[in-house]
């Protein structure tokens, strides 16, 4: 199990980025954790992987606590942090065979597991190319083979597929559905679809809280609503007899309700000649859903003044 | 389940990465690291009509310990802000005395091309009896101890590449402008001699130069050189041991 108390990461006074975060979640599969930028991914992700202190609070994998049992978690874990680089002046080959060393591998073990996780990964022509000359999402692709070709049980990749093109991505997700069975990986990402795909539980968080935990389906159900409208005008709108109204990404008032609804609210806006846009939920609108709470009711229009 | 680790493995590593690689992968640095102790004791050499020679080399042994330790500092912060590979190390079996036991080694093999030809040219100028010689390597690695203390101190506490040169920017002023190691200290004009005494490096230079019978001094003032040297470096690495942050606050 992998238990978070309270934790409370304030950075300067008065600047938190955790507000008293819990979640326990087992140690096993994908654990996704999504959040906007800042929202505090990051700095989860370095107090668990030991690399950072915490202000208040606890946490702890597998019973050992991230402060106290520092030495023996780190027996068990790999981590790519998020700015994470292979260094520019070795060859993948040099610095993936390094950092099996610095885990305490022979060479010859080291290399062997490199050989082994360049075929699964894909990247042999670039094994004995520098660094810096690789593309970002061979860089990444680098790392990640890294942290696999260890021994460690248990991974921390923060954004690992982010800047990769939609096939790397993919491979990257194959690789990942495949190293879940025998390891416990804890990632963050900004997306719900990757999450989708792999995650046996995901976390969302916002401005260092928790917003939901769970599978995606018990993420879908937190939204009651199937059907969004997104207005696209900046016409106000006209307050639904059931659903509610946020505020959504690109800053447009988004209906979320029933279809029948849906519908009938559709067939108001084309009178009024609105411009808008119907369609089943998407998981972006679910994560915005959780993510900003529907807006205030004095925000609402009455039905007699809008549009 | 916890597998066997050969800490020699760990240490490799990162002698690997910061020297070997850097090296093999870029001859140039190769080239610029054999120049390095060069540039001045060559000033100095010429400029004396070669009077000041022996203490110059003498001298450039020193400095060659003292900037491979400073070298820390650098090396560490490049490795930590811009590649992010001290968090990936933090979060891994490898401990921090491994690590950075491993780097401070990778500086010294980095200068093992200088001081190679330092050495010869030592054996040439230097005359100098089997005890002089054990002088001369100890208070090269206590140097080293103290600079690579100081680098790792300073790398803990730069987040970023700006910060770090600005660090070494003093810290070479400190430890190498100032001291006189390639000249005696009877060179620099009377207030500034105490300036110089700012900087251990000059009570490192007076025993190399002593031990050489090149300038003499009473066994009192060597006596507090030797003090000197050690209190600094067992300060600052006490300093390093304590402040530095493996672990971010
Ligand atoms: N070293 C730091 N010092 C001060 N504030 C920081 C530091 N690192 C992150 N923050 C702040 O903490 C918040 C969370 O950051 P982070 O954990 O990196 O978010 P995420 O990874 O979700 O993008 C942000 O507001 C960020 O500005
Ligand atoms: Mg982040």
């Amino acid at each position: 199990m992998l238990n978070v108390r309270n934790v409370t990461k304030e950075y300067e006074p008065g600047k938190k980025a955790l507000k008293s975060f819990s979640m326990s979640i087992p140690a096993k599969g994908i654990f996704a954790l999504i959040g906007r930028n800042g929202a505090g991914k990051t700095t989860l992700i370095r107090i668990l992987a030991t690399q950072m202190a915490l202000t208040a609070g606890s946490a702890d994998l597998n019973g050992l606590n991230v402060i106290k049992d520092a030495d023996e978690l780190r027996e068990i874990i790999a981590c790519v942090p998020q700015e994470g680089r292979a260094v520019g002046w070795l060859t993948p080959r040099q610095f993936v065979v390094s950092y099996l060393m610095w885990r305490g591998f022979t060479r010859k073990d080291a290399t062997a597991r490199f050989e082994k996780v360049l075929k699964e990964l894909n990247i042999n022509r670039y094994a004995d190319t520098l660094n810096r000359l690789l593309s970002g999402g061979t860089k990444r692709k680098v790392l990640v083979g890294m942290v696999m070709s260890s021994e460690a049980k248990v991974l921390f990749l923060d954004e690992p597929t982010t800047g990769l093109d939609p096939i790397s991505r993919h491979e990257l997700w194959n690789t990942l559905m495949k190293l879940k069975k025998d390891h416990f990986i804890f990632l963050t990402t900004h997306y719900l679809e990757e999450a989708e795909v792999l995650a046996d539980n995901i976390g969302i968080i916002e401005d260092g809280r928790l917003m939901a935990l769970g599978t995606i389906s018990d993420l879908r159900r937190k939204v009651k609503y199937p059907y969004s409208i997104k207005i696209l005008s900046d016409k106000r709108f006209t307050k639904p007899k059931k659903g509610d109204i946020i505020k959504g990404v690109d800053g447009h008032y988004q209906i979320v309700t029933t279809e029948k609804e849906a519908r009938r609210i559709s067939r108001q806006l084309i009178d009024k000649k609105v411009r808008f846009s119907m369609n089943p939920l998407t998981l972006d609108d679910i994560f915005y859903y959780i993510v900003k709470k529907p807006i205030a009711e004095e925000n609402y229009v009455n039905e007699e003044e809008h549009y | 389940m916890s597998m066997k680790r050969s800490i020699i493995s760990q240490l490799i590593a990162s002698i690997m990465v910061n020297a070997i690689y850097a090296m093999v992968n870029y001859p140039i640095v190769l080239v610029s690291t054999i120049l390095a102790p060069f540039s001045l004791l060559i000033v100095i050499a010429f400029v004396s009509h070669g009077a000041l020679t022996p203490i110059a080399i003498g001298g450039a042994l020193i400095m060659t310990m003292v900037s491979s330790g400073t070298s820390m500092q650098q090396d560490l912060s490049h490795l930590k802000n811009d590649f992010k590979v001290q968090d990936m190390v933090v979060s891994s079996p490898t401990r921090a005395w491994v690590y950075l036991l491993g780097m401070s080694l990778s500086e010294i093999i980095y200068s093992l091309p200088a001081l190679i030809v330092l050495s010869i040219l030592a054996a040439i100028y230097l005359h100098t009896g089997v005890l002089g010689y054990i002088t001369i390597i100890a208070v090269m690695l206590i140097m080293f101890a103290f600079a690579s203390s100081l680098g790792f101190l300073l790398s803990t506490l730069s987040s970023d590449i700006v910060q770090s040169w600005a660090f070494s920017g003093i810290v070479s002023t400190i430890l190498s402008a100032l001291p006189p190691v390639y000249y005696p200290i009877t060179y620099i004009p009377q207030p500034f001699q105490y300036l110089a005494y700012l900087s251990p490096a000059t009570y490192a230079a007076q025993i190399v130069q002593n031990v050489t019978g090149l300038t003499s001094f009473n066994s009192g003032a060597i006596a507090l050189d030797w003090v000197v040297i050690i209190a600094i470096t067992i300060i600052t690495l006490f300093i390093a041991i304590k402040k530095s942050k493996w672990r971010e606050d």
